[in-house]
Order: structure tokens, then sequence, then C-alpha cells
């Protein structure tokens, strides 16, 4: 009824191109991100921010990184701890390095750093496949954990290991550091959120993305196409690390502030964001999302709906927790195996047609 | 002979005891990956799982009472008796049966031709929701287990190389066990799929679903009885680790000491897993010895997997892992 | 996307919780994860004392005590979620229990004012008051913990440790690094051989590390462990046969479920704590008549007595009189955390206040002030007997060597006002 393409008419190619082919979408679009930056910065305070929307911003983002690798390269990867580790690394040794350097370009750089070593560790990829691949870089999440806590020049020397975001400023508002303000550490991952996605959205409709899911579909095809596998490969691992190298120097420094490599970045990280892909659904920038939102949430409105409302012990809840969350996968999973994005779409669909489906 | 060589050799034999417990927790994974190409993750979670079950049989201990203590009012702990060893684990097998049968006809029977990713997801939520219910069934305090393994140094051994090098070596007894556990377990697991029917069909499954479905075998019973087989595997796991370290969460972590093994020997090879999980346990603890100093130490984590990554690249299906032909 | 604008709306809904006027001490447990045996007790502890003055002597000075409990599977993006959702309610102080959460929080108290108590954990040069304002760890620390422990080892080798060989034997973390500073200073001071030894969590497999330890035959070995790292290093160590009372942990290795697991092969197994343990005190009575009995145990109930759950009712006895402290010093019953903050720097713990409480000789004496919120760093050793299954005092209250351990604060404490601009607070 509402929703619907009649009527809506392209007179050029590059309309016809667009992320969001349909007005009534682009709209919608606009509208949520109107919301996000115009309005949620004037009502967000320290819970909202810390708890809920800074977790998902920065997980949204990691899970944009991996589902570019996992969803349209389909190179299985449990390194995301490790390269959200060699970001957050990376972006303290420069905060402490170049004091005046902008916090903005420091999140970059550290980007840029995690591409290059993800790169690196993608090279096994083009041997190694499958399963294989996926436990292979293990070894990275391992070796990277192991290296950022065992050698001192990483931490600064400092007596326990722990490394802690200094205070830096952007047009003189705080945004890491205890004395940042809500709205300035949200709208700061906002932008890159808004960014990465926009990046990672117009990546995999483009030409390298096709290679991409060319080597996904089946990669000795793809070869024989004439899509290089060592480029696309590669590739992928670098700009997927770069976007997970920018989510580890966020997570550190703006939402934690302090950090313990084997506590905050250990393997039950590298599942969480796989979790997040695969519940959101494997190639779909809007799955990243939905994943990561559920995946912070569920466990949150559990929470509050387990203890507050119900009063039971915090163990039991935690229990159920568990229990909820592995029962939900599986439901999903038996129910629709594509993910919250596939739900969307078929929601989509029916919408267009709505109420008149035949 | 010079003392470093010594202790090298007393490095290795650890190690290879090491990687006999390694490969015992590999095995489950590689059942299960055979006969229906799932990798389960929550293999480490099942040993956990199993491990719980059977310390609760053992001391008698009322099943989800902090749930029935907390919706009753009530205050019961234990029914007041103990079960023997040999009798508890009997009925653990059992309830690792149960489990096999729920997740098949639940979980997997739901998920049947999908791709290998999702049925890999699954476990996870496998995992997930296993860990949640052994924590409200058994309560998540740390517990002991024991089942009458032999534990500590083993004197023969000791005197005998004390007597020939003038060092004596040490082996822990329980790894000796566990080395004679797990090759009893691997001979019979090799019986049972060579001169059994369940063992042809399970083979057959193994080979080809399509061919094995044709000639009248039923998949979802062989699937219910690899998951059994699995379960009792994990177990055994579960007893060996869990009579080292206590019985509590970060039994579940063991998994993640198989996943190299598993790389290593390949996915789909028993053989496979044993002599992966020799050359992981002597890999890990020679480096260790020779340049973990080096490098400060607690290297054995990462090393595994780097090791098992050089061995890939050579032979990117692992040692005895199907070679893998690829068709356009 | 429209998910976010439903949570939105849930929040608002979540946020506008009600402000009420009790004594609001929330209490961040671990009842799951690899940390859960340790946390169960502490929680147990900490909640049944609480209890005991809600229900004994109607809360503290009148007011009754609120206890909201958060779950953080010892997980530091957890702790925040909890930090953040409880600090609303007029939290008092917080006890994380985690030396991760803990570093995570240091920076935001002093930006929210709530004052944090890490006893025996946590940053260790938080002891420096003037530069950390709203951070205490008194009684003792990390680095009091490892110099009580050479003190002990001085004591049984006759004061004289030239040519020995310590070892320690520690979680790969920022916990397991701390002591080896002050180990290293220490050394240099006595002569003696120090080996590090680290090991990875979660650090169920140690054969390597023993194999190393049995080939260095060190006179001692020093264990800073935590969950099943303690279990199965005391279970190595009476494998390869190294005497057990030469093996010395910190307070955070030496509780029942450290040991239980290796049997009759753990017995004589030492462990430092700033605590009594056991459940023979005059407290338990009341324990037993106001809380057990009247069915308002926290958790299971079947923890009372064991090492960390009295350091759980220790740390609640701790910040209850200095909340006490607190209400005389600002001559009101409701206290926000600022005058929490001021009873803590003021709090005094002395023999004679902790037999009215009926914890006699629960924890050594010492007094904070301005410029140390650690107290006097000391602590006793306590040795396990594996036929009664109970942890004894062996020694008296042991100080550290304050020479070694106070410069190290200093400069430790010294480089973070540095890097962090904090100005002087006590000047």
């Amino acid at each position: 009824m509402f929703y619907r393409e009649a009527g809506d008419f392209k007179t050029s190619y590059r309309a016809d191109s667009q992320t969001f082919p349909i007005r009534f979408d682009r709209y919608r679009y606009y509208v949520v991100l109107a919301i996000a930056f115009l309005v949620v910065p004037f009502i967000i305070n320290d819970y909202w921010a810390n708890a809920i929307l800074l977790p998902f911003l920065i997980y949204a983002i990691a899970a944009i990184g991996l589902n570019i690798l996992v969803g349209y390269c389909g190179q299985l990867s449990l390194g995301t701890g490790g390269f959200m580790a060699m970001g957050a690394y990376a972006c303290y040794k420069f905060m402490t390095a170049f004091p005046d350097l902008s916090m903005f370009i420091n999140v970059i750089l550290a980007g840029v750093v995690t591409a290059i070593v993800g790169m690196l560790f993608g090279l096994p990829s083009l041997r190694i496949k499958g399963f294989y691949l996926a436990v292979a870089t293990l070894a990275a999440q391992f070796f990277l954990v192991w290296l950022f806590n065992r050698v001192p020049w990483f931490y600064n020397y400092s007596a326990s290991g722990q490394i802690n975001a200094p205070q830096r400023t952007m047009f003189g508002v705080e945004i890491t550091g205890p004395l940042a303000p809500a709205w300035a550490t949200y709208l700061f991952c906002l932008v890159f959120l808004t960014l990465s996605a926009l990046i990672a959205r117009n990546l995999t409709r483009g030409s390298v993305g096709r290679k991409w899911m060319a080597i996904r579909d089946m990669d000795i095809a793809a070869e024989i196409i004439g899509v290089n596998p060592l480029r696309a490969k590669l590739s992928a691992f670098a700009v997927s690390s770069f976007f997970v190298g920018i989510s580890g120097a966020l997570f550190f420094a703006l939402y934690l502030g302090a950090v313990e490599v084997g506590e905050a970045f250990n393997i039950q990280k590298s599942f969480l964001i796989l979790f997040m892909v695969i519940i959101g659904g494997l190639g779909s920038v809007f799955g990243s999302f939905a994943g990561a939102a559920f995946m912070v949430l569920l466990p949150v409105a559990l929470k509050v709906v387990g203890v507050d409302l119900l009063g039971w012990p915090t163990d039991t809840v935690a229990h159920f927790q568990l229990v909820i969350v592995g029962a939900l996968i599986i439901i999903f999973l038996i129910a629709e195996p594509h993910g919250l994005a596939q739900l969307w779409r078929l929601a989509k669909e029916k919408l267009r047609l709505w109420p008149f489906p035949y | 002979m010079p003392d470093q060589v010594l202790f090298a050799m007393e490095v290795t034999l650890n190690g290879l005891m090491a990687g006999v417990l390694y490969a015992l927790v590999a095995l489950g994974f590689v059942l299960i990956f055979k006969a229906s190409g799932i990798f389960n993750f929550a293999q480490g979670v099942m040993a956990l799982f199993a491990a719980m079950t059977l310390v609760g049989i053992m001391e008698g201990q009322v099943p989800f009472s902090h749930l029935i203590n907390a919706t009753f009012g009530t205050d019961i702990h234990h029914f007041g008796w103990q079960v023997p060893a040999l009798l508890a684990i009997v009925l653990t097998t059992g309830v690792m049966v149960v489990l096999a049968w729920c997740v098949q006809r639940f979980v997997m029977g739901h998920l049947v031709n999908q791709e290998p990713i999702i049925l890999f997801m699954a476990t996870i939520g496998l995992a997930y929701f296993l860990e949640g219910v052994s924590d409200l069934m058994w309560g998540s305090e740390i517990r002991t287990l024991d089942v009458g393994l032999p534990q500590g140094i083993n004197e023969t051994i000791d005197a005998f190389t004390y007597d020939l090098f003038g060092y004596g070596f040490f082996i822990d007894n329980l790894d000796i066990v566990a080395s004679v556990i797990a090759a009893l377990l691997v001979a019979g697991l090799v019986v049972f799929a060579q001169y059994t029917k369940q063992g042809r069909a399970m083979r057959a499954v193994a080979d080809d679903h399509q061919a094995a479905l044709s000639v009248g075998i039923s998949l979802n019973f062989i699937w219910v009885l690899v998951w059994s087989i699995a379960g009792f595997v994990a177990l055994v796991a579960g007893i060996m680790w869990g009579t080292k370290s206590g019985v509590q969460f970060s039994l579940s972590l063991i998994a993640l000491k198989a996943l190299p093994v598993l790389m290593l020997g390949g996915f789909t090879s028993i053989p496979g897993a044993i002599v992966g999980g020799l050359i992981i346990g002597v890999g890990e603890k020679l480096f260790e010895f020779l340049l973990g100093g080096l490098m400060g130490g607690a290297t054995e984590n990462w090393f595994a997997y780097v090791l098992a990554l050089l061995f890939l690249l050579v032979r990117p299906q692992g040692l005895f892992g199907e070679k893998i032909i690829e068709r356009v | 996307m429209t998910k976010k604008l439903t949570t939105l709306a849930l929040g608002v809904m979540l946020a506008a919780g009600p402000a009420m006027a009790d004594l609001v001490f929330p209490s961040l447990s671990y009842r799951t994860g690899p940390y859960a045996a340790g946390g169960i007790q502490f929680a147990d502890g900490y909640a049944d004392y609480l209890t005991l003055l809600n229900e004994r002597d109607g809360g503290i000075g009148g007011e009754k005590i609120r206890m909201p409990e958060c779950e953080t599977a010892y997980n530091t993006e957890k702790g925040v979620e909890c930090y953040e959702s409880t600090k609303g309610e007029g939290a008092l102080v917080y006890q994380p229990l985690s030396t991760g959460i803990a570093y995570q929080l240091i920076p935001k108290m002093n930006v929210d004012k709530i004052p944090m108590l890490t006893s025996g954990l946590g940053r260790t040069s938080s002891k420096n008051g003037d530069v950390f304002p709203y951070v205490f760890n008194f009684p003792a620390n990390y680095w009091d913990g490892a110099s009580v422990i050479v003190k002990h080892i001085l004591d049984q080798e006759g004061g004289d440790l030239n040519g020995k060989k310590i070892a320690l034997v520690h979680h790969n973390s920022a916990y397991g690094k701390e002591p080896i500073r002050t180990l290293e200073a220490l050394s240099e001071k006595h002569g003696f051989d120090l080996t590090t030894i680290p090991v990875d969590h979660p650090g169920q497999e140690q054969k390597s590390q023993w194999l190393q330890v049995r080939r260095e035959r060190p006179d001692y070995v020093i264990l800073y462990g935590w969950g099943v790292m303690t279990p199965v290093a005391v279970q190595e160590a009476a494998n390869i046969r190294f005497p057990m009372d030469k093996m010395i942990g910190i307070w955070w290795s030496g509780s029942e479920n450290d040991v239980l697991s290796a049997g009759a092969a753990a017995d004589g197994y030492k462990a430092v704590a700033f605590h009594n343990v056991g459940s023979d005190f005059p407290i338990y009575d009341d324990l037993k008549e106001y809380v057990y009995d009247a069915g308002k145990a926290a958790g299971n109930g079947d923890q009372h007595g064991t090492t960390i759950y009295s350091r759980g009712l220790y740390a609640a006895m701790l910040v209850a009189e200095a909340a006490r402290t607190a209400q005389e010093m600002h001559d009101t019953k409701a206290i926000n955390a600022q005058q929490m903050r001021d009873g803590m720097e003021a709090l005094e713990i002395t023999e004679e206040r902790m037999t009215e409480l009926g914890m006699p000789k629960f924890g050594p004496e010492f007094k904070v002030t301005c410029r140390n919120h650690g107290g006097e760093g000391y602590a006793a050793v306590t040795q396990w007997d594996a036929k009664a299954k109970q942890w004894t005092l062996i020694t008296d209250f042991i100080q550290s060597d304050q020479d070694i351990v106070q410069p190290l604060i200093e400069e430790d404490s010294a480089a973070y006002a540095a890097e962090n601009n904090i100005p002087s607070h006590c000047d």
C-alpha cells in the first residue's frame, strides 16, 4: 500500500543504480540517519551510551568487516578478536607516540595497520579452505594476543600490561578518557559506522564485490573466468581487517578506555562477532547491523526481564540467558538459515504487495 | 648423556602423553564430522556436561535443585545416596545417548542438507544451550571428580630411568592410564567400525549419504549412533581432564586444544586425530622447552596453531584427510 | 534500523528508575563463567553480611541497606553495563572483585565521584590517595602479598636467602604480572634468584611449566593463579613431588576450590590472606540466627566459612564501617557517595572494633589517610590441612617490606599522574 515502487521511475542510469532504488526505502534511510545524528545525541545518557549504543555501533563495524570476509568472499575467519586487538594496540601506540594527531586519523591509521597484518594472515587462504582455514586463522588470534601480552613495547612498559586510553579532544570536546560526554563518543562512533557501511555497501556492489562473490561461490570457476584469486582474497582480508581494526581501536579508546588483551580480545570475541554475522545474515550489510543489535540487546533485555522484573537470582538468570541464547540461535537457524537479513527481505517483499498479495 | 638431551627426552615423553589427551578430545570431533559433515563445536561443552553429570550422579545430587528450590521454596540438594563410579559412568553414558537422540531429533534433523557453516553455527548454539543447562542442572561450583584413577609420578619409570641415565623421568600415572584408555577406545572403535553391522553402516554413511540411504540404511539412526559415541568419547575426555583439574566451566575450553590437532590430522581421519595429537603434544612441549624461555614462555597456545598452519601449507587437507578434489 | 527505535523506547522506560533513600551497595558479582567458583563465595559473603546488618540492626545507623546484584561473569563489558546501570541508583561504593573491571572503572570514579574498594586486587599504585582520590585498596595489595610471602620464606630460611632460587608461577595476565617488579626488587635486596614462569589462560595444561620447575629445582614456588589454573598447579606440583609447604600462593590462589581436587596431596600448601579464615567467630552465631536460619542466606548457603566467603564478609564489614564513619563525620544518616568517600578516607579499623563486631582478629588493624589508601600492608600466612579440609592461619599478620613496596607505588602513581595530568588531591 504505502510501500511500493509503482510510479517510482528512473530516468538515468545513475538513478537506477543508487543504493536504495525504491523511494520509500531511501526516505526511511534518511529518516533513520537524521534521528541517529540529530535526535539521539540530545537524549542520550551514560547508561544508554556505554551499555548499549557504543557496543552496538562498534560491533556493527566489526560485523561489517567480518561479513565482507565471510559473507561476501566466503573465507571463514576466527581471528577477529586478534585483529581487533591489533587495531586497539596500534591506536594506543599512535595515541601515545603522536599526542597531537587527531583521533580521527589515529583510528584510520589503526585500521590501516590492521589491514596490513590481516593481509599477512590472509596469505594461507590461498591454499587452505573451509574449516581448515577457520582453524588456521585461530593462529592469528592466539599469536597476536600472546604478542601483545608478551612484548612490553606494545603496552609502553606499564607495570601490569594494561593499556589505558589517554585523554584526547576533537573540536575542543573530549572524546576519549573519563570526561568524554556520552553524545560525543556516540557521534564519533556513529560517523565511523556510517562511513563503514557506505564504503562496504558500495564496495560489495561494485566490481570488487562481484569478484569476492565469485570466489565465494566457487573459486576455481572464478579463476577460470579471470578473477585473480590472490588479489580478490587478499583484498577481502585487507578491507575486512581494516574495518575490524577500526572497531578494535574504537572499542579500546572510546568504549572501554582500559584494556587487557587476554580478557578483552580473547577467542570469545571472535566467536561473538561470527555469531552476529551469521545470525544477522551472511552477505548483507543490513544483516551486520541486525546481528550486532541482536547480540548486544538480547543479554541486556534478558537481564532486565529476569532480574528487574521477575526478581530471579542473578546466577539463574545468567544460566537461563545461555540456554535462551543457545535455543534462539538454533531456532533461528531452523526457521531461517539465512539470518535476520533474510527475514527483513521477506518482510519487505510482503509489505511491497500488501494488502493485495496477488 | 648431557642433561639437556635427557630433559628433552623427558619433555618429549610428556608431550606424547599430553598429545594422547588432545587426541581424545579431537576424536569426538572427527567421528561426527566424518559421519555427517558437521563440525561439532559443542564437543568441549559435551565433555563438561558429561563430567558434571557424572559427578552429580555419583554424589546423588538432585538435578535442577536451584530451580526447584527457587520456584517451590523447598530446600533439597541431595538424594542422600552415593553411586559407585562404574554404575555412574554407565548411567552418564545413558544420559549422553538421550542427549544424542535429542540433538538429532530437535536440531540436526531439521537442518539436513544445509550448508556446513549453518550446521557449524547450530552446534555453537547447542554449546551455549548445553552450558546453560549443565549449570542449571548441577550448579556452577567447582567439583571434585574421583573415579579412582591413579595420579602422581610413576615410580617404576622414575626408578628405571634413574638407574639408566642418572636422571629419573617424570611421567604422570594419570597420563599413562589415559593413553591406555585412549588406545583401547580407538581399538574398540576400529573393531566396531570394521566388524559389526552398525559399524559398516556407519562407514557407508560416512562415504556417501545418498548411496547409504539407497541401500536401506537409516541415516537418522546412524547419526544418533554417531552422536552417542561422540558423547561417550566426551565423557572419557571429561573424566581424564576433570580428574586433573576438577570439574568446572573451564573444562569446556579443552576443545580449543583439539582444534590444531584436527587441522593437522585431517577432519575425517581417526588415525589422523591420534597422530596429529601426538605431533602437537610433542611439538608444543619441545618448542616451549627449547625456545619458550627465549620468547618469554607461555607459547604453547599459539604454537600448536602455527605448527598446524605450516603443515597445512604443505598439505591443505591435513595429514590423513581425504584429498580434496575440486571440479567446476 | 527500526530495532534501534524500539530499543530506545524500552530504554527510556528503564532509565527512569526510582531513586530511593537507602544505602546502596551494588554487588558486581560473577556466579557464572570461568571464575565462578571464587565469585560465588565472595558474593555470598558480601550479601550475607549486609543482610545481617539489615536484619539485626536495621541497616547502618538505622538506614536500611539495599544491594542490587549484577552478574558480570568476570567480563569487562558486562562490568561496564553493570556499573552504568547501578550508578544512577545512588551507589555508594563499588567492589568489582576483578582487576580488569577495576582498571576500567578507575578513571570513571574520579568523574562520577563514587569511591571504589579493591581489597587485594586492582591497580596496586592506587594506594596513593594523592593521585587516586576515589580508589581504595586497604588492607593489602598484590605487592604487599609478594613481599609478605618473601618475608615468610625468609623466616623459614632463618633470614638468609642468598643463592636460593624462587620461582614465580603466574597467570599470564595483568593480575599475574603485578608481583614481578616487586619480586625483582626483593631479589636484589635479599640475593635470591628469581625465575618467572607464565601460564596462559585458562591453564588447564601446565605440564611444560612444572617440568621446568622440576628441572630447575627452585627452593620455593610462589603461585599467582586464578580460576582453574590454581588447582591444576597444585596437582602438578604434588605430581612432581614438590614439597607443598614450600609452595606459597597469593590470596586468590588460597581457597578451598583450589586444593580440594588435589585431595591429600595438597596437604601443607600455603597461601597468604589479609583476613582470618574459618567459621570460628562470634559473628557466625548472629549470621546463623538472623540470616541462615531465617532462610535469607545468599546463593546456595553452602559456602559459609570458606576462605573467599570470609573475604566477602570482611569486604562488606569494611564498607559498612566506612559508611558508619561517614555518617558520624557528616552527621547525616542518608550519606551520598562523596560522603562515603570521606568516610573511607577516615576509616580506622581497630582490634577493639572488630571484637565488638564479633570478628576478633579477623583482619589487621589499619588506618586510612589521605595519602595512604592502602593500609599498612599486613597479611598472614594460611596453610591447608587436607585431613580436616580447612585452612588455618599459621602466622600473625606480617607487615610487608615498606622500603621496597612504597617507592614502587610512588613511582607508578607518579607516572599515572603525569600521563593523565592529575592534580594533587591532598595538598
